[in-house]
């Protein structure tokens, strides 16, 4: 074997999976390291999976993939301490055959040591529990990597980091200088045990069809973030993804946090008597397209959380983003190889790639929501317990004519919401979620 | 009707109280007509006859040679597994420890019986089939087994679990001479030495009270008050494994996953948080006693009796009113 | 010297042991599974024996399904030169007999001077195969072993095991069967180099009739013993936190544990 490989792969997650597979087939040599025990170990999930690309990777990957369910139905709640006002949409056309709505639920630490095979099966050298420590260089050129074993330093023509939100890769190289905490959401979430037909009646579903849930307003405490539930199989999927300043605004630890949010009336009956299998918190690259950093450099490229690659707004899409970085960074360095040029220049079309794609493209729509969001805390404090309130006061069964209802909670609206204001952040709303 | 033969293990030409056990589990499995056959194997134990009877044989069987003073795999297997024949033994019998670990599959080999190592709960249907429970994982969960024969089927027995059966016998055993000893010349590995390891008199397995130290011990200079307390109990001495890998300690010590797996009656947990894989080895103990300075040391979930403390404070004070009530 | 080491692969000691819903085997829903520590130490011996002769050959063997072929790579990236993976359906559900006899009939193929086992595998706690094998293919062995010492010109060893309070000195002659207690030595880390060789080293996969035995001979229907059922020890809930002063916390533990619990 030669000591040398085409590509060296930093974090066998969905993006580096997805790289290393596309590298491998089309016969180039790839080694990929990962830290955990084996491939998803250190990995959280939190949410639906979005399968386009994965389509792209593994073909009728639904035959083989080991998936959950797949999403129906979409929920979106808002909570008061008391009440809950909710949004649900469901389609049968959702329902009709595989990919579906190419929408599954699906836990992690089985998707991603799946995907990792599929690389492996392609070629591509896994190689699990080591830590990568340091990046080799020559004249300004990355031309391997460092890792923490006896005989660790291995070269490579490109290396890939995919080493997640807190991308040491990406610090090391210099891609990455002024890291902002403050655009970091924490995750925690639970995966909660109940059988499979408690499931299904308790959340209307049938066979293998699976719904993903998102709540706000009191779900986290009127903070910027939400709460989730998806179902699995014979789980849930039950968590609190904030900001980190929410956290810290807010002087709660997430753990306490997805705590209350388990205890709001509205989730506590959806978790009854489910047994709580694991915990895990994770960081979530939130800060959407204005933290994009640099993505490549000569011999380097960044894909998924590394390069903060996440749609947070309402999708809160991350691994598909992830999968598609991979896939264009591998084709990428499959163009690079035919020129013979690692160089940044020769690396140049992966950003192109990304500009061209739904993954910058999204982003870049979205990009003013993280700022919205911290200036607008109303939309998740003050307005949901406000509309929250009215609704009760309007569905309260009493002797009061209807009229004089209808007139109190006007009342009520004048005292409590300036219109013109209103109007203003209405405006501001729209121009931030739906102009491009 | 059942034949159940007992592996009686001795030491020093002393039958050691597992052996007791082993016998007690034995006569509660019989019923009228059942017999409980005793195995002595060493030199210069007729001796020890009356121990065997009080605890419960009906018959006993002394192979005595000097060759058979110390152990061997070789010979004790074919001697037990040829007496299990001979008697058309439904069961045989013996306690889980060092040697017993080792006999039991041996003679299980020879038998080509079922086998169950190290159980906590032994039962016999009708038919004399064994039904038992033994831990597995570590002490993480418990598997019963089934099984498909009624004879030569061996199990041993976790030590501390089975009672000894304490009543004078009612009648007189029979006591046979096997002389059927095979020529042992030839033997494959034989024990040139046993060398008695520093410490502790009483084995961590067998012990009924067993006092031992974590991490919060803080070095190997501190253990004494470990062992002071144990020597006022009578009890032995135990170690975490963080203890042991820091060097404190040897691993014969180490109670744990990959130590060693006790119950005692009272188990004393002095600087030890309680690691998953140290109360695999210490959650069958009848009571548990934590002394930890840290409230949230795993280890009190456990406890039925907590003190939160220093253990330099709290342990000495402990040996001493462990000795005044001795002496009252 | 010809070695072999018999491993085994378990779920990691960290785990959750949760039984499965039919109550007769673990869940094994998001296990990692290892190389049984004790067999580690038994691959580490191989190793160590062969460094110090300058010569010979370590075998790593297992049985079980696919993914025993990690656990096998495993010890071929820390330096075994070669693995068998004896692999068969028929396989499941097969008592610790019949997996003896298949060991046994794999280690017949080739004259092996050392065998070594783990002293038990941390899953199943039974400690018997290693044993049984030894009965089985004739060869003398010594359970639970913590030092070793190989005089190859004489074709024996002298190996330690703990036994209760002491130690035995076993002399023994080669070959022989070794299980293996902890504190026999330290198992190394796979080098990265040792990782990659890995991938290239011979793997043999041998089924049941490679070793010439029948299926309907090893598999379930002629296990002696069948589990019926798999629970959680009984669970102990935390007890009381006596409070006070030293010695009034003191003087209180010993009378419950006098009165109360009786143990003293």
């Amino acid at each position: 074997m030669s000591d040398k490989f085409d590509v060296a792969i930093v974090g066998a997650g969905p993006s580096g999976s997805a790289a290393a597979l596309t590298l491998a087939k089309a016969g180039l040599s790839v080694v990929v390291f990962e830290r955990g025990e084996f491939p998803g170990a250190k990995n959280m999930f939190g949410g639906v999976l979005y399968t386009s690309i994965l389509n792209r990777l593994v073909p009728n990957f639904w035959e083989e993939a080991p998936l959950e369910r797949h999403i129906t139905k979409r929920r979106f709640g808002l909570f008061s301490e008391k009440a809950e006002a909710a949004f649900e949409f469901s389609c049968q056309d959702f329902n009709q055959s595989p990919p579906f709505n190419q929408s599954f639920s699906a836990l992690r630490a089985q998707f991603d040591p799946w995907l990792a095979k599929k690389a492996e099966e392609a070629g591509a050298l896994i190689i699990p529990e080591t830590v990568v420590d340091d990046l080799l260089w020559n004249e300004g050129q990355v031309i391997g990597v460092k890792a923490r074993r006896e005989g660790g330093e291995i070269e490579a023509n490109v290396v890939i980091a995919a080493d997640g939100v807190n991308s040491f890769i990406a610090k090391k190289s210099g891609l990455r200088k002024d890291f902002n905490w403050n655009v970091l959401a924490v995750g925690a979430k639970e995966i909660i045990a109940l059988p499979r037909e408690t499931i299904e009646d308790r959340f209307s579903l049938e066979g293998d069809e699976g719904v993903a849930m998102e709540f706000f307003g009191d779900a986290v405490a009127g903070t910027v973030g939400a709460g989730f539930i998806y179902t699995n199989k014979e789980s849930l999927s039950v968590g609190v993804a904030c900001s980190i300043n929410a956290f810290i605004d807010q002087k709660i630890v997430p753990n306490d946090l997805l705590e209350r949010f388990k205890k709001h009336p509205s989730i506590r009956r959806l978790i009854r008597k489910g047994e709580t299998l694991e915990y895990s918190g994770h960081m979530i690259p939130e800060g959407g397209f204005k933290q994009v950093p640099e993505v490549l450099t000569d011999g380097l490229l960044l894909v998924g959380d590394a390069a903060h690659l996440v749609n947070a707004s309402f999708y809160h899409e991350g691994t598909n983003l992830a999968m598609a970085s991979g896939l264009y960074a591998a084709e990428t360095i499959i163009e690079a190889k035919e020129k013979g040029d690692f160089s940044r220049r020769g690396l140049e079309s992966y950003r192109k790639k990304l500009e061209e794609s739904f993954v910058l493209k999204d982003l870049q729509k979205y990009r003013n929501v993280e700022a919205w969001a911290h200036k607008n805390p109303k939309f998740f404090k003050a307005y949901p317990d406000l509309c929250l309130d009215l609704l009760k006061d309007y569905f309260t069964v009493s002797e009061k004519p209807k009229g004089t209802i209808q007139k109190e909670i006007v009342k009520k609206i004048r005292s409590n919401i300036n219109p013109l204001r209103m109007l203003v952040e209405i405006n501001k709303l729209r121009k931030t979620f739906f102009s491009s | 009707m059942f034949n159940i033969l007992v592996f009686c293990e001795q030491r020093d030409g002393k039958i050691k109280r597992v052996a007791l056990e082993a016998l007690g589990a034995a006569l509660s499995l019989t019923s009228d007509g059942d017999q409980v056959t005793a195995v002595l194997i060493g030199e210069n134990i007729a001796s020890q006859k009356e121990t065997l009877v009080s605890g419960g044989a009906d018959k006993i069987i002394l192979v005595e040679a000097l060759t058979l003073n110390t152990y061997s795999s070789e010979a004790y297997g074919r001697i037990v597994s040829d007496i299990a024949k001979k008697e058309n033994a439904s069961l045989i019998l013996m306690s889980a420890t060092a040697m017993g670990k080792d006999l039991g599959p041996k003679v299980s080999a020879r038998l080509e019986g079922p086998f169950a190592g190290d159980c906590i709960k032994l039962t016999l249907d009708d038919e004399g089939k064994m039904t038992a429970t033994r831990p597995i994982y570590g002490g993480k969960a418990t598997s019963t087994v089934l099984s498909h024969q009624a004879s030569f089927q061996v199990a041993t027995l976790r030590p501390n679990v089975f009672s000894v059966h304490d009543q004078a016998a009612t009648q007189d055993p029979q006591v046979e001479n096997y002389s059927e000893i095979p020529d042992l010349s030839n033997l494959k590995a034989i024990i040139k030495e046993v060398v008695s390891t520093a410490g502790s008199k009483i084995e961590l397995t067998e012990a009924n009270i067993i006092v031992s130290g974590g991490r919060g011990v803080k070095g190997p200079e501190h253990f004494d008050i470990i062992e002071a307390l144990a020597e006022a109990l009578g009890g032995a001495v135990g170690a975490s494994r963080a203890a042991v890998d820091a060097g404190w300690k040897p691993h014969s010590y180490q109670v744990g996953l990959t130590g060693k797996t006790v119950s005692p009656s009272l188990y004393i947990a002095c600087g030890i948080s309680g690691a998953i894989q140290h109360q695999a080895g210490m959650s069958s103990s009848k009571y548990i006693v934590a002394i930890n300075k840290d409230p949230n040391a795993p280890i009190f979930k456990i406890a039925n009796y907590g003190i939160v403390a220093d253990l330099f404070e709290i342990v000495p004070l402990l040996t001493e009113a462990v000795k005044k009530m001795k002496n009252e | 010297m010809n070695i072999a080491a018999c491993i085994k692969q378990v779920p990691a000691t960290e785990s959750k042991i949760r039984p499965s819903t039919d109550g007769k085997d673990i869940d094994r829903t998001g296990l990692s599974y290892v190389v049984n520590p004790y067999d580690e130490f038994g691959v580490e011996e191989g190793l160590k024996i062969k460094e110090q002769l300058g010569d010979g050959s370590v075998t790593a063997i297992s049985i079980g399904g696919e993914k025993v072929a990690e656990a096998l790579r495993t010890c071929l990236a820390v330096g075994s030169d070669q693995a068998i993976h004896i692999q068969d359906d028929a396989i499941e559900g097969s008592d610790g007999h019949a997996i003896a006899r298949i060991l046994a009939a794999a280690l017949k193929k080739s004259d092996y001077d050392i065998i070594f086992f783990g002293r038990q595998a941390i899953d199943d706690d039974s400690g018997a195969i290693g044993i049984h094998v030894a009965d089985l293919m004739g060869l003398p062995h010594v359970a639970g072993i913590n030092k070793l010492e190989i005089i190859p010109d004489e074709k024996r060893a002298v190996a330690n095991r703990q036994i209760e309070g002491a130690t035995e000195v076993i002399e023994i002659s080669l070959p022989a069967i070794f299980t293996c207690q902890k504190g026999l030595n330290e198992p190394r880390y796979a080098s990265l180099p040792g990782i990659m060789k890995a991938k290239q080293k011979p793997m043999t996969v041998l089924s049941l009739s490679d070793l010439e035995i029948s299926a309907d001979s090893v598999d379930s229907s002629k296990a002696k013993t069948t589990v019926i059922k798999i629970e959680s020890p009984p669970a102990r809930s935390a007890g009381i936190i006596i409070e006070g002063s030293p010695s009034e916390a003191v003087a209180e533990l010993i009378r419950l544990l006098r009165e109360e619990a009786k143990v003293l």
